[in-house]
């Protein structure tokens, strides 16, 4: 699949949000929140997607309690959206699993599964019955017909077919989702085991209907700068290829939003690199093979549930989010810290972390700039106090993090990076067999990012990857590069 | 008669971006591809369109020409453009 294809759903999704802030800014927030689903679907408006007006609100109803941060699956149907807005409003802390599944907005779809299609002809070759191993498939009245009771779901047969007759249903999300976490409850809904999820968020990108949604800690944010606290945003490198204005203009406009200053993640990106550098040449002059990085969430969270055998392998540096939530809370204790992301998988990250108070996507910044009608392009420029190195910004684009740290290698001791750009069942597998082996004989410094082409392509992105490359790249070119002198000594 | 060329006009705008023009940016470069010197093509800063009311829930917004294409995609904008082709040249 492309990254970042764009989708209706995102359109819904972001809608939503920009109602809801815009009814937190209003002098009624509980009932205008009740009243968004109406708003969006008055009275006689065309029904654009579903059976009927009814089903339309219920799912908007739905969308917009995942936009408060509460669990669709936690809430009762008889709940009205002005009751979930209070209780929004007074959570101390958001609630620990990032995505909620919506139920009415899920289809249900058909169980992924082998289908023979009218295409097929019934030919003498029959290279079908031939594949299969399991004795699934036979002709029966000129058409190959599958027995569900044998079919493993292998595939093999609609791979030979020489019509491209035999098809495999998918159910988008169980697709996506690399790590088996994701599938058709009994009741044939898409429910997430979060044993097994990474929260890496494929299958937010991955469904049609846009029945996965993260749950967004926007209220909590906006009640904390209503309060007039102290707000701190830190904003990762993705964000600079996001919106159409430069670095320093977003700044400025995230200022105006209320937030007291903003801190580049790339800045903790600095310090990553330097220990990580470090981290690589101890560990190879003590004789590893390889090691892997350690700044992905997503890849984190795996290695924890999935590949534990991996950990001795996998850098013990912290992330960029873990170095600047340190600094900013060192430089302002009384601050209450926002981390603006690219991906799902960093709310989880953030949950562990007692410095990162609040987790923002990018839709959601973007949707609060909608609702306060600020103009990202016509802010005035406001400069980051402290300027990261244009490596640590480039950290957003795969193979990024790992070309910083081998700028900082010293000669005797060179990287030969392998990049896993993106997670799917193949690169897990593939990274089993790294740390099974205890060595990669492609190379000694595995990148991994769970999203292809690296954070510009997370799920909460707003830009499309090319242009975001474009302009994050320029941004990184302007930017000055880390010394020589810092190099990493043997 | 003289031709001449039709003007599209892509917002690049706050609003516009996120809920969707950011994937128009395409056809800043596919256009011209497309239709050579025929028409003009170009991101433009806020149209002005999505401030009205709730408009924003219609935005994305392209202008071809004078007319405003909501909730625009690559398709839509190039629909307007090839029906302002045909009427130009009856």
């Amino acid at each position: 699949m492309a990254i970042n294809t764009p989708k209706q759903t995102s359109h819904l999704k972001r809608e939503i949000l920009v109602r809801l802030i815009k009814s937190f800014l209003s002098d009624n927030f509980e009932e205008n929140t009740r009243l968004i689903p109406y708003d969006m679907r008055p009275k006689g408006h065309e029904v654009p997607y579903r059976c009927c007006i009814y089903k339309e609100r219920a799912i908007l109803r739905d969308r917009a309690v995942a936009g408060l941060g509460l669990s669709i699956e936690k809430t009762d149907d008889s709940e009205l959206l002005s009751t979930l807005a209070k209780k929004a409003l007074e959570r101390k802390e958001p609630e620990d699993k990032p995505l909620t599944v919506l139920t009415t907005a899920c289809k249900g779809c058909v169980p992924a599964r082998i289908y023979v299609t009218d295409l097929c002809q019934g030919c003498v070759a029959r290279p079908c019955v031939n594949t299969c191993k399991f004795g699934a498939i036979s002709v029966q009245n000129g058409k190959s017909v599958i027995d569900p009771a044998k079919c493993k779901n292998c595939g093999m047969c609609a791979q030979v077919c020489p019509y491209q007759a035999i098809q495999k249903i998918i159910v988008p999300c169980e697709n996506a989702c690399p790590v088996g976490a994701i599938a058709k409850g009994e009741d044939g809904h898409a429910k997430i085991d979060f044993e097994k999820c990474i929260s890496c968020g494929k299958c937010v990108a991955a469904c049609p209907f846009g029945a996965v949604h993260e749950k967004s800690q926007i209220i909590d944010v906006l009640k904390n700068i209503k309060a007039g606290k102290k707000v701190i945003a830190m904003v990762a490198p993705a964000i600079m290829g996001q919106l159409p204005c430069t670095p320093q203009q977003l700044k400025e406009a995230i200022q105006e939003l209320g937030f007291a200053d903003v801190y580049e993640v790339a800045q903790g990106a600095d310090v990553t690199t330097k220990t990580e550098a470090a981290e690589f040449v101890e560990r190879l002059e003590h004789g590893a093979e390889f090691m892997t990085t350690s700044c992905c969430a997503g890849y984190n969270e795996l290695v924890d549930k999935h590949i534990p055998e991996m950990k001795p392998f996998r850098s013990d540096t912290k992330t960029p989010m873990y170095y600047t939530a340190e600094i900013v809370k060192k430089e302002h204790p009384d601050a209450v810290t926002v981390f603006f992301s690219p991906c799902v998988a960093k709310r989880r990250e953030a949950l562990q972390n007692p410095n990162v108070d609040y987790v923002l996507n990018y839709e959601e910044v973007g949707a609060w700039f909608i609702a306060l009608g600020i103009q990202v392009a016509e802010c005035s420029e406001s400069k980051f106090k402290t300027e990261a190195s244009a490596e640590a910004r480039n950290y957003a684009v795969t193979g990024g993090v790992a070309k910083a740290v081998q700028t900082l290698l010293p000669e005797e001791i060179p990287a030969h990076p392998v990049i896993i750009d993106g997670l799917n069942k193949q690169s897990i597998r593939d990274l089993k067999k790294y740390a099974k082996n205890g060595m990669c004989e492609l190379g000694n410094l595995i990148e991994v990012m769970a999203c292809t082409g690296g954070c510009l392509g997370g799920n909460a992105t707003v830009n499309a990857y090319k242009p975001a490359l474009k302009q994050l790249t320029n941004y990184v070119n302007s930017s000055e590069s880390l010394k020589s002198s810092e190099k990493i000594e043997k | 008669m003289d031709e001449k060329k039709i003007s599209v006009k892509v917002c690049l705008g706050t609003t516009c971006f996120v809920m969707g023009s950011a994937n128009l940016q395409e056809l800043i470069e596919t256009v011209p591809a497309k239709y050579g010197d025929k028409v003009d093509v170009m991101g433009v800063p806020c149209l002005g369109l999505c401030s009205i009311d709730w408009e924003f829930s219609k935005a994305p917004y392209v202008k071809v020409d004078d007319e405003v294409v909501k909730e625009a995609t690559v398709e839509k904008v190039l629909k307007a453009i090839d029906e302002k082709l045909a009427q130009q040249e009856k």
